[in-house]
């Protein structure tokens, strides 16, 4: 039997691939919280650690009712305008860089304090100085513009010179250059920063929204659980967040998978 | 005819071109020849126009009627072999591609990716790349390196059947006597021969 083959029938089914990873991690939910029912005494369950099944339950009764479906659409709404938004002011600042030395010095500095700084002081000032309801927006831009940006930037700088040469001595068009050049060179680097961004995007928009508690929103729920004591609802929309933001990556991903050689095949 | 004059060229305090002075004639094959480091590549890219001699003028061809085919391949690793072809050519002229990889002989490669390509095989695609430029005058950095000698005479046959004028850097002699005249660099200066 070769080293391939062996390795092969090693290998476990596929659903088995996919289905023991999160089965073994509800096995230790399970565990953990049976251990803290078993040493709290009273309601250690529904206030420190609810079992899966209770999460579950949770979820199903907020999915029922049709203001679920409004907030989960509010939050994803903000946070994909963020995200399109710091991708797109990322894109556009990380060319600048490129391009001019000038915007390269004035430009840099201010991006890294932007990463520096910690995203609680940027939601209480965006709260001061807009309303409520944007603050979460601006600050899933904010957090996904300088990792767009630092991403693009090595990306533009790891170009190949000799392919923009080539594109030089056979007069490309500045457009031709980006497509076929540029843009595919740039596909890797991109979709690393877009799905580390994502990530951000919601970890911060959510934060915001818990400190802002805008009207339709999932870190406003959060926050109405916490008060209330209400601990499997803010697992459940925890899980909303997860499952949401792994949902988008997935899109995403498909997205720009398609996206070869300069143009969609 | 173009002429070179005086033409100095150095990368940093290596000088590789000094006050030299030449005579290219504008129709056939011309043979370039030279130990490594003579600077056959940097006469190449000075008539294609990406250096600027440090001194001296080129005069009767501007870098707009040239293609350069580089020393290196080159070639776009995300596009198929036809479309390495297309992406050089207006759209009108879309429909040639199949022409110039049956010119280098590269026909049934059309879907193939650089990565797939044998060495030979890329050789070949960025010439034919080069030639479906279309330019008045090419400049082939060692075209044939990696292509094996047969096909190389072949295909050097077609090119001279293109009537353009070319200026060829390589070593091979036996492919340097396929041409009409061999100019040989060397630090005493250029020789002619042939």
């Amino acid at each position: 039997m070769t080293t391939s083959t062996m390795a092969r029938s090693k290998r476990l089914p596929k659903c088995a691939e996919l289905l023991l990873p999160p089965a073994f991690w509800l096995g230790v939910w399970q565990l953990f919280a049976f251990l803290v029912d078993r040493h709290v005494q009273g309601r250690g369950n529904e206030l420190l650690l609810p079992y899966p099944i209770t999460v579950a339950r949770a979820l199903v009764r907020l999915a029922g009712s049709g203001t679920f479906w409004v907030t989960a659409a509010a939050s994803l709404g903000r946070i994909l305008l963020g995200l399109a938004a710091g991708t797109g002011l990322g894109v556009l600042l990380a060319w600048a860089v490129y391009r001019s030395p000038w915007a390269d010095r004035l430009l840099s500095p201010a991006l890294r304090v932007i990463r520096a700084t910690p995203v609680a002081s940027f939601i209480l000032l965006v709260l001061l100085w807009t309303g409520k309801n944007a603050v979460p927006a601006i600050i899933s831009g904010l957090m996904v513009l300088p990792v767009v940006w630092a991403n693009l930037v090595r990306g533009l700088g790891e170009t190949d010179p000799k392919l923009l040469e080539l594109a030089r001595a056979y007069r490309f068009s500045r457009w031709k250059t980006a497509r076929l050049i540029y843009l595919p060179s740039l596909r890797p680097y991109f979709l690393s920063a877009v799905t580390t961004a994502l990530g951000l995007a919601w970890k911060s928009g959510v934060a915001a929204e818990v400190l802002c508690i805008p009207r339709a929103a999932i870190g406003t729920r959060i926050y109405e659980s916490k008060l209330y004591l209400e601990i499997p609802d803010l697992f459940a929309w925890t899980a909303v967040v997860v499952a949401l933001s792994l949902l988008l990556e997935g899109v995403l991903r498909r997205v720009l998978a398609r996206w070869k050689g300069g143009r969609v095949e | 005819m173009i002429r070179l004059e005086h033409i100095s060229f150095s990368y940093g305090d290596r000088p590789v071109l000094r006050d030299l002075n030449l005579d290219l004639p504008d129709q056939g094959i011309v043979g370039l020849a030279g130990p490594s480091g003579c600077g056959k590549t940097t006469l190449l890219r000075l008539l294609a126009g990406l250096e600027r001699p440090q001194a001296g003028s080129i005069l009767g061809l501007a870098p707009e009627e040239t293609a350069i085919l580089f020393q290196e391949n080159r070639l776009l690793p995300w596009r198929r072999a036809e479309q390495q072809i297309t992406d050089v050519l207006p759209p009108s002229r879309r429909g040639e591609a199949a022409r110039w990889l049956r010119l280098v002989e590269l026909e049934g490669e059309e879907h193939t990716l650089p990565a797939a390509l044998s060495g030979g095989m890329g050789r070949r695609l960025a010439l034919a790349r080069c030639l479906a430029l279309d330019a008045r005058y090419l400049l082939l950095d060692e075209p044939f390196a990696g292509v094996d000698p047969a096909r190389a005479v072949r295909i050097l046959d077609r090119l001279r059947a293109l009537g353009r004028p070319i200026l060829m850097a390589g070593h091979e002699e036996g492919l340097l006597a396929k041409t009409d005249r061999v100019l040989r660099l060397s630090p005493e200066g250029p020789v002619w021969t042939g």
